[in-house]
């Protein structure tokens, strides 16, 4: 299925990070184990993001709505349904696709920044419903609470589970984009016009994108939920927006493994400098500002693009 | 099998195009001509359904085409290449190529299958034919200019048209470059049965290649002919070539 898709070293070195990240739990204290399943769950939404955004090519700015409903449907149906859990798991990221069709269906009318000032107002609808109707959502308290199978909590025991979806999400992410779907939609991103023009409804491509990265999003909002077991209206609330796209910014947003970088490097800053300083957001502005003058491939663009170039080197010496 | 009768468009005030009357029939290559902003190009796009007629009817294969988008009008076997380069930037020479094939497919909604392994003698078809088969790994944004031109048109072919559009196919080439597009451009036409609609400024290209010339000025037809029958038109060597002695 991947034969040539990716490099035998590449894929050996994939293989034993994974093992390594299985044995972690044994190793490092909880607290950091929570920090990394809070870390994938981000990167995860940041890769949704990137498939839009990186991929894509639209101005998808209020991502984190699809992370908050995916979220919010794990917690109302486990909580207000007799549904057995193990469907709501199933249920929830297709709630989140839905919501992503619906709000897609009317943002992709419109191109460039309108689409992203309607997908904000849209949003911050749906922000504004999560925190003011107390009887449903819980209004600004969010929920509590919410019961997990025994099987996934615990820190060890979700930290197990968010790391096998993530994986796999992963892995179906980047089939997504390798197939003729993906190369399709890269296709419109680069010249719109030129895709129309080769029997592509481009529009009808862009929504589908949307839908599918909402519906990943709706994974990450239900991972959230197995790490924190609540939800709270911050969720849906634009300024996590804002932050995933930086991830995808500081990664590198036309790359695959960019925003996995980018959370890591976000979180790690707020948790780690969060401590010393309540001013951590100054520390990444400098970075960000940094980077935008430097690498403005993001880091991981700037890493991939070295690596071509060394083994090009490489060869040339070899010929 | 493209018949276009008194087109009209206009941006705002402007009418770029001002009454446009166009046949061509099946096999044939017909040149469109006319000085710069005589309306060549938004013709075209107006045929391609970038842009849609104020009034004025487009029919292709006896089928009203005016007013739909340019997707559907693909699909009915016309594919067209563009004036200013226009091609995937981003991607190889062989992806590039490899997306129209997969549109004409039906493929592009496809996500479950690595897209490295479908189309690619049909691609690899495509781009032997125009001579970018050992260039298929590159980079598109890298090539030449005269390479990413003869790009273009690999790409319209990747959707297997009938009809073929090219809008200065040879725009920004060097002499040789010109002949030798050209010569694939005529090979092309004979070879995969194809109709040919171009424009183009080198008058004695236009006069070599094509069976029939429209020429334009203002938007508007002034006279469609054969290239006897415009080289001899009063009004033409008046109006776009200015004088008698350059058209002996």
């Amino acid at each position: 299925m991947f034969k040539g898709m990716i490099h035998k070293n590449t894929a050996f070195f994939l293989a034993a990070l994974f093992v390594v990240f299985l044995f972690l739990p044994k190793i490092i204290p909880s607290y950091y184990v929570y920090f990394i399943a809070s870390v994938l769950v981000m990167a995860l939404l940041a890769m949704s993001l990137n498939l839009v955004v990186g991929f894509g090519g639209l101005f998808q700015f209020h991502h984190g709505v699809f992370y908050g409903v995916g979220a919010y449907a794990i917690a109302l149906l486990v909580k207000k349904t007799p549904i057995p859990e193990w469907i709501c798991f199933i249920l929830s990221p297709f709630v989140a696709a839905l919501a992503g069709l619906i709000i897609g269906l009317i943002c992709i009318r419109l191109s460039k920044l309108y689409f992203a000032m309607i997908q904000i107002s849209l949003g911050s609808l749906l922000w504004a419903l999560a925190f003011r109707w107390y009887g449903f959502t819980g209004g600004d308290d969010g929920i509590h609470g919410i019961p997990m199978p025994s099987m996934i909590s615990g820190v060890n025991n979700s930290y197990y589970f968010i790391l096998i979806v993530f994986v796999v999400c992963i892995v179906a992410l980047f089939m997504i984009l390798k197939s003729p779907f993906g190369s399709t939609l890269q296709a419109a991103r680069d010249n719109e016009q030129r895709c129309e023009a080769i029997g592509v409804f481009v529009k009808r491509h862009q929504l589908f994108a949307i839908v599918i990265a909402s519906f990943f999003a709706g994974i990450a909002g239900v991972l959230f939920v197995v790490l924190e077991r609540s939800v709270f209206p911050d969720l849906l609330f634009w300024t996590l927006s804002l932050e995933i796209l930086i991830m995808c910014l500081l990664g590198g947003w036309f790359t695959f493994a960019g925003p996995i970088i980018g959370a890591a490097i976000m979180l790690s800053l707020r948790t780690f400098i969060g401590i010393q300083t309540e001013y951590w957001t100054l520390i990444l502005a400098v970075i960000l500002a940094l980077l935008i003058f430097f690498l403005p491939e993001g880091v991981w663009g700037y890493f991939q693009e070295k690596l071509k170039h060394r083994k090009e080197a490489v060869t040339e010496r070899g010929q | 099998m493209l018949y276009v009768d008194n087109l009209i468009n206009s941006f705002g005030d402007f009418r770029a195009v001002n009454g446009a009357n166009l046949t061509v029939e099946e096999g044939e290559i017909v040149a469109v001509i006319g000085p710069n902003g005589a309306g060549k190009t938004t013709l075209f796009n107006l045929i391609t359904g970038h842009l849609k007629p104020d009034s004025g009817r487009i029919s292709f294969k006896g089928e009203e085409i005016g007013g739909l988008p340019p997707y559907t009008i693909c699909r009915k076997g016309i594919a067209r290449s563009f004036q200013l380069l226009n091609i995937f930037q981003r991607m190889t020479v062989f992806e590039n190529v490899q997306v129209a094939v997969l549109s004409q497919h039906n493929r592009s909604m496809n996500i479950f299958r690595p897209a490295r392994n479908m189309m690619i003698e049909e691609t690899n078809h495509i781009l032997e034919s125009v001579g970018l088969l050992d260039k298929a790994d590159e980079i598109s944004g890298s090539l030449s200019h005269g390479d990413q031109k003869i790009l273009e048109i690999a790409i319209a072919l990747g959707n297997e048209p009938d009809f073929l559009i090219l809008d200065e196919p040879t725009a920004g080439m060097s002499p040789e470059e010109t002949n030798a597009t050209m010569r694939l451009v005529k090979r092309l036409t004979s070879e995969q049965g194809l109709t040919l609609l171009f424009c183009e400024h080198d008058i004695d290209i236009v006069f070599s290649a094509a069976d029939r010339i429209m020429v334009m000025q203002l938007g508007e037809t002034i006279v469609e002919g054969t290239p006897q029958e415009v080289r001899e038109n009063e009004q033409v060597q008046k109006a776009y070539i200015g004088g008698e002695s350059c058209l002996k």
